[in-house]
């Protein structure tokens, strides 16, 4: 089987999604912090427990012991189980366990999981957990593999900053909604990105070489839908393409911050 | 063909948002239990949502919707086409009574076959002190096992009357026995992932220490004590890094399959739940162990007697095999004549 960075999910009704999988990198940094936070548990507890030194040491050195043992084997599982497949680490690394076949996770995938770490971090530093994480054509580790489950990406993608790029300024093309839908429905997301790209670098670009990028994506634009010659006369071709970047994305801007 | 995007996301996103609630509510309440109709508009919206879904995948610039709306499929998706029961209330009496042990007999092979391993090393480590008895120092890891059986329990006896040598100690060497093997049972079970070799070992492992250690003191004729001291703790002890051992192999049963004609993926979906049931079972067994050795196992005569230690660790056993093999039976029964 092929490594694959992405876990695309068909669903019986014909719909595919698709659910981004979480490299070693992110999850040893998420528990890097599980493990800080971890300590940080159990430094409280020690606290808590100086104060019942006073009454018997015996039992506050008891206490310690068991607090560790319960802190340490079980932070992970109450965490996932608690906050649906995420701990402190996987929340702020916007890491999250899953099922991997999209489904529920189960309180005995959690704990299959978090048990078997015991495995996981031999010999060291979680050694064979990162080698089959690698290895693993899902990014797993062993206790995802016995458990079912996968760790998936939550990324926050960052809505481009429109306002510096489309200053609301008449566009021509607005003036046929029609062949603005169809401009939508044939323009591809690879396709709508490059145009977005290139606008929000115009700057960085050499004078000619950004003459000679907006013509070629207005060129290609202007295959796509054959605007009429009246829309298209007297714009240059970098306005072309802004105008055509506003068709594509400005329109949902009120829209979508109502969802 | 969306003409107009607005207007289809203008009616659409109650819809969205409608579902989006509904599974906020589940998640809040995993208890929660819907009736029919919020079942059905559950089924409607999660394949509205999911044809909004398709119809949106071929627009160029609704990376965020589409994300939004894969999202929401998914997370409704789990919800639909989940077949695993749902969490029920947990209740702890009858996990311990029904559960557990009904758990336990269903893979009661794997039971046995731990308990020959077990055995074996048992036997090995047996006859290696018994026909070279330099093979102590070889065999057993810990420094209070090397001494001679005799040296050992007259020092035990004598220091135990003079004083209470855990004096101000019982609930840290408890809670350090409790944990430690605890920690051994689940690395056990964990090792069940290498195909069962490492469990294999592990048992085998154990075995032969306890082989070694018995035959040790049998032949300087110090039974007795070695009943006495053992028992009480071990009874339950030793059948939970057994039952550990069980867990292990069941794992490496489904990772290998034998010939099942079952997925991968399915066969470890359908133990998981056992295999959780009887970690926590042998994790409550090591619990009551830890506390009768730190308390009770580490006593000798003249403090206590060893016929009470024995007779205490036999009456733990016969209820441990009675609990093990007949609670939750009228249960299991009452469900085969369904």
């Amino acid at each position: 089987m092929e490594k694959t960075n992405t876990l695309h999910i068909k669903t019986p009704e014909g719909i595919t999604f698709a659910l981004p999988l979480a490299g070693p990198v992110a999850r040893f940094l998420a528990w890097v912090i599980d493990f800080a936070c971890i300590s940080v548990i159990m430094m409280v507890i020690n606290m808590g427990v100086q104060i019942t030194q006073i009454v018997s040491s015996d039992f506050a050195q008891a206490a310690v012991i068991i607090s560790y043992f319960l802190v340490s084997t079980g932070y992970g599982i109450l965490c996932e189980w608690a906050y649906q497949g995420q701990t402190i680490g996987k929340r702020l690394m916007s890491v999250r366990v899953m099922d991997i076949q999209g489904l529920r996770l189960q309180f005995s995938q959690i704990v299959i999981r978090n048990l078997l770490r015991f495995i996981d971090s031999l010999p060291v530093c979680y050694l064979v957990g990162g080698l089959s994480c690698l290895l693993s054509p899902k990014s797993q580790r062993l206790g995802d593999l016995a458990a079912n489950t996968i760790v998936t990406r939550e990324p926050k993608i960052p809505r481009p900053d429109l306002e510096q790029i489309l200053p609301h300024k008449y566009n021509s093309l607005r003036d046929h909604p029609h062949l603005v839908a169809r401009l939508r429905q044939r323009t591809s997301p690879h396709e709508a990105n490059i145009a977005l790209q290139a606008l929000l670098r115009r700057n960085e670009l050499d004078p000619i070489c950004r003459v000679e990028l907006f013509s070629q994506i207005a060129a290609h634009f202007k295959k796509i839908i054959p605007f009429p010659q009246e829309v298209i006369d007297g714009i240059t071709e970098e306005q072309f393409v802004r105008n055509v970047v506003d068709a594509l994305v400005q329109a949902l801007g009120t829209s979508k911050k109502s969802i | 063909m969306i003409i107009d995007l607005e207007r289809f996301i203008d009616e659409e996103k109650r819809y969205w948002t409608e579902l989006e609630s509904i599974l906020d509510k589940l998640d809040r309440d995993p208890f929660r239990k819907m009736n029919l109709s919020e079942i059905k508009r559950l089924h409607y919206l999660y394949q509205r949502t999911s044809s909004d879904l398709a119809r949106v995948m071929g627009f160029s610039t609704e990376t965020e919707i589409r994300r939004y709306l894969e999202s929401l499929v998914g997370h409704a998706y789990a919800e639909v086409h989940e077949l695993r029961e749902k969490p029920h209330r947990f209740s702890p009496l009858h996990w311990f009574f029904q559960v557990f042990p009904q758990t336990f007999r269903q893979h009661l092979r794997a039971f046995v076959l731990a308990l020959a391993i077990t055995a074996f090393g048992f036997a090995i480590g047996g006859i290696a002190v018994s026909i070279d008895r330099e093979a102590k120092s070889v065999i057993l890891p810990f420094s209070h096992l090397q001494m001679d059986p005799s040296k050992r329990v007259a020092y035990e006896e004598e220091t135990g009357a003079a004083k209470d040598r855990l004096q101000g100690k019982k609930a840290t060497f408890s809670a350090f026995l409790m944990t430690h093997n605890t920690r051994v049972s689940l690395f056990t079970f964990a090792m069940g992932f290498t195909w069962g070799i490492g469990t294999v070992i592990l048992l085998f492992y154990n075995g032969i220490i306890l082989g070694a250690t018995a035959l040790d003191f049998v032949h300087a004729g110090e039974s007795t004590f070695l009943l006495g001291w053992l028992l009480p703790h071990g009874a339950v002890e030793i059948p939970a890094i057994v039952l550990a051992g069980q867990a292990g192999l069941i794992l490496a049963g489904a990772l290998i399959g034998w010939g099942r004609r079952v997925s991968f993926k399915k066969r470890l979906r359908t133990v998981a739940p056992e295999l959780v049931t009887l970690l926590f079972g042998l994790a409550i067994m090591l619990i009551w162990a830890g506390i009768v050795e730190a308390f009770f196992s580490q006593y000798h005569e003249p403090v206590i007697p060893y016929y009470a230690k024995i007779i205490f660790g036999a009456l733990e056993l016969t209820a441990l095999v009675l609990f093990l093999g007949l609670s939750g039976t009228s249960k299991e029964k009452l469900r085969g004549k369904d």
